[in-house]
């Protein structure tokens, strides 16, 4: 059975940073039968130009988006937050932009961008994704992932169905880490307060791992936990589903690997 | 009794004087955060309170199966009263008259303060007692009040704790939120005597206690007062009809006890019709309180002859609110109950508190809210929008829908577009920076350039250093500070899709 072909949305930060998660989403999705293509011409969702208050500066973000993926039928992407943007703010900045073109172009595609966990779940239709994965997790819901991009519980059926693995409940886990962009820049010492709340409820699970469904939150947990000396490490959800036992995904691959 | 000295002939205070300095000139948000993030009691106690009322809230409103329909037919009653706004105002201003209310108009604070004035001195009196009400703080009333010579007694039991504390409100409802017992016990003890009846001898932190104090401190206040100051939650234009929800008695007696009332009432608090309260009286108790119903709900269609206040003075308030509605990207901000369920869900009035919002109005709500009535000129007002991760938490509980995340984004917006009209004159670096990144972004090739330089720096510290950790790079040790950072990767995913797939399009 041929599956969709699916545009990979990397997302910038993925891209620069990450390379490894939507490598992951690319094996897992052929693995699940799909055609994976990475359009070059993609860059960012500019929702940090957005988010800041930058209108005019994250046009030409939804340009290049535009640009990249019209052409396709399903357009994922591992980022809860990105794929939020993607579809919540684009068609605002489509209107500021005051290019009539661009906002229909966006109104059509905005339907066709998925979040990772939603195009399984939804399209492909199953939440065992034939996965191993025999550690101790917790599961950071992460802020845009569930009230932007609306992703609901689909991250927690597919991490159910991964043979092996052991989910443990994050106290306070719908509480955000304090990352939130420039948010984490401007002021500091409350990002700080918060990602330390955070990693203190993710040290208090014993997990071995806390995964979440974007690197960026991912980025400022690990960072509290890999400078601390924490034993607890981070992992994207595509890192989990798309390990198995010929191929298990190790420790030293994930994001906060790379951070201690 | 206190006294001030500003230079001038010295005054005796006639009640606790708040901290110096007006709120507009509160340093910016992350500055004042600091400064509030280092008291650690207060930390513990907004903690505590603010966890226990969100999971009080969660239970109650999950009681409800039509919650989200109630949510939605309060922010459509909302919504049409800011469509009509200058319909129902004048219909509420003929039936508050012909209810026997006298009707006032003031377009900014200070009109509203004169006005106010005006009315106690008329009676003769040099003192009211206050319900407590968000529009009176917003005003700042009682120091208007304090410099005419006329004393404004709190007496909401939060509000009294502030007020005896020389302090400002913290937090739309629970205004000493930052307070625990002992603190309160502290302050009831040196302040009570000197503005009436003093506290019982060796008075402990026992909550009934401290209760009981503040309820015979005030008792002979409610009895001698003749003119009260209130706000309202509601004025129905229908019938000429105002509302004031609260949890004490305290309102109940001075909407009751005095012969003159004077009502501050905000524009936008009127609603169409009496069966409106409907909605509001079951979104607003669970939001805020988290209860189903609060304890005591006064509604007063003018005065009744031999019966309750006889003097009845309603004085409707602009101040920035008709700026507010002139706005499509902001005004769904007017549609605010003052539940205050956006601060008590919000991560960061956890961590800082009210006082770090330089204004009455903090967390969320404040966050849109103060932009929008005071304008982005000061420094305190222009941070305010940016004092959110947009984790989105505020716009889930809101019980009137409002898109907090949304309008704070539209705020930022304003300010961004401020300072760029500034260009020239102030130094900005923000624009620029932001400027060469949407530059960067719109073409891949620019963003693989860029890509490229990433990778050469994590060939070479991947190699002696491996990650970056506690960093002095100006700008970046905010992050690195706390938090490291892996290296970047030695390739780009773009560029190992192109050399194990050859590319695509
Ligand atoms: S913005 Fe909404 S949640 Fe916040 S105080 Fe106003 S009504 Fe309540």
């Amino acid at each position: 059975m041929a599956g969709p072909t699916v545009a990979l949305f990397a997302t910038c930060v993925n891209d620069t940073m990450f390379p490894g998660t939507p490598d992951a989403v690319r094996r897992l999705l052929e693995r699940l039968g799909c055609t994976v293509v990475f359009p070059r011409q993609q860059t960012c969702c500019g929702q940090m130009f957005t988010n800041t208050g930058y209108f005019d500066e994250a046009v030409p973000s939804v340009r290049t988006f535009v640009e990249a993926f019209d052409t396709f039928d399903y357009v994922v992407g591992p980022s809860g937050s990105c794929v939020g943007a993607v579809r919540h703010q684009h068609p605002m900045l489509a209107r500021h932009a005051g290019d009539a073109g661009l906002e229909r172009a966006v109104g059509e595609l905005t339907p066709r961008v998925y979040d990772l966990s939603e195009f399984i779940v939804d399209v492909l239709g199953t939440v065992d994704v034939g996965a191993w994965f025999p550690h101790p997790v917790t599961y950071h819901p992460t802020c845009h992932s569930l009230r932007v991009a609306k992703v609901g519980d689909r991250p927690l059926r597919l991490l159910r169905a991964v043979e092996g693995i052991e989910l443990r409940e994050l106290p306070d886990a719908e509480q955000c880490c304090g990352f939130g962009g420039t948010f984490s820049l401007k002021n500091p010492d409350v990002s700080i307060a918060m990602a330390t709340d955070k990693a203190d409820h993710v040290v208090s699970t014993g997990a071995e791992f806390v995964v979440a469904g974007d690197n960026a939150c991912l980025l400022n947990i690990g960072g509290v936990l890999g400078r601390r000396g924490d034993r607890a490490r981070t992992i994207h959800l595509a890192d989990v589903l798309v390990s198995t036992r010929e191929q298990p995904t190790t420790a030293s691959a994930t994001t906060a690997g790379r951070a201690r | 009794m206190t006294t001030t000295n500003l230079g001038m002939p010295t005054r005796v205070r006639l009640t606790p004087a708040p901290p110096e300095g007006a709120l507009i000139d509160s340093p910016p948000f992350p500055q004042a955060a600091i400064r509030e993030l280092g008291k650690d009691t207060q930390r513990a106690n907004l903690r505590h309170a603010t966890h226990t009322i969100r999971t009080k809230r969660q239970r109650v409103v999950a009681e409800l199966d039509h919650w989200q329909d109630l949510r939605s037919a309060g922010e459509a009653v909302k919504n049409r009263v800011a469509r009509h706004l200058d319909t129902w105002l004048v219909q509420l201003e003929e039936n508050l008259t012909r209810a026997g209310s006298t009707v006032h108009w003031a377009r900014d604070a200070e009109e509203a303060n004169r006005i106010i004035i005006d009315l106690i001195r008329a009676t003769g009196s040099d003192e009211v007692v206050k319900v407590k009400s968000m529009a009176t703080q917003e005003i700042d009333l009682n120091e208007a009040l304090e410099e005419a010579g006329i004393a404004a007694w709190e007496t909401d039991l939060a509000e009294l704790i502030v007020q005896l504390g020389h302090d400002r409100p913290s937090h739309i409802l629970v205004p000493a939120i930052h307070r625990n017992r002992t603190e309160v016990r502290d302050i009831f003890l040196e302040e009570m005597g000197r503005y009436g009846t003093p506290p019982p001898e060796g008075l402990d932190d026992d909550p009934g206690r401290l209760a009981n104090a503040a309820r015979a401190h005030l008792r002979d206040k409610f009895l001698r007062a003749k003119v009260a100051v209130s706000g309202a939650n509601f004025a129905v234009a229908e019938t000429g009809s105002l509302v004031v929800v609260e949890s004490e008695g305290n309102g109940r007696m001075c909407l009751t006890l005095p012969q003159t009332l004077i009502s501050v009432v905000g524009i936008e608090k009127v609603v169409p019709t009496f069966a409106d309260l409907e909605v509001f009286l079951q979104l607003l108790p669970r939001s805020s309180t988290a209860e189903r119903m609060n304890p005591y709900t006064t509604i007063w269609t003018g005065p009744t002859p031999g019966d309750g206040p006889q003097d009845v003075h309603v004085v409707l308030v602009d101040n920035g609110r008709t700026r507010a509605l002139a706005d499509p990207s902001g005004r769904a901000a007017l549609r605010c109950i003052r539940c205050s369920a956006c601060l008590n869900i919000c991560p960061v009035f956890e961590k800082v508190g009210g006082h770090a919002y330089g204004s009455v109005y903090p967390g969320p709500i404040g966050a849109i809210l103060n932009p929008q009535l005071r304008g982005v000129e000061s420094a305190v007002d222009r941070s305010l929008p940016f004092a959110s991760t947009l984790c989105g938490a505020c716009d889930d509980v809101c019980p009137v829908k409002i898109p907090i995340s949304d309008i704070l984004v539209q705020q930022r917006h304003r300010i961004v577009e401020a300072k760029k009209a500034e260009a020239g004159r102030k130094p900005h670096l923000e624009p620029v920076l932001m400027k060469g990144g949407g530059w960067l972004m719109g073409d891949a090739r620019r963003l693989a350039l860029m890509q490229r330089a990433a990778n050469v720096f994590g060939l070479v510290g991947g190699r002696t250093i491996g990650r970056i950790g506690n960093w002095p790079v100006p700008g970046l040790s905010r992050w690195l500070r706390a938090r490291n950072v892996p290296m970047p990767p030695t390739a780009s995913f773009r560029a190992q899709f192109d050399k194990t797939r050859g590319g695509q399009r």
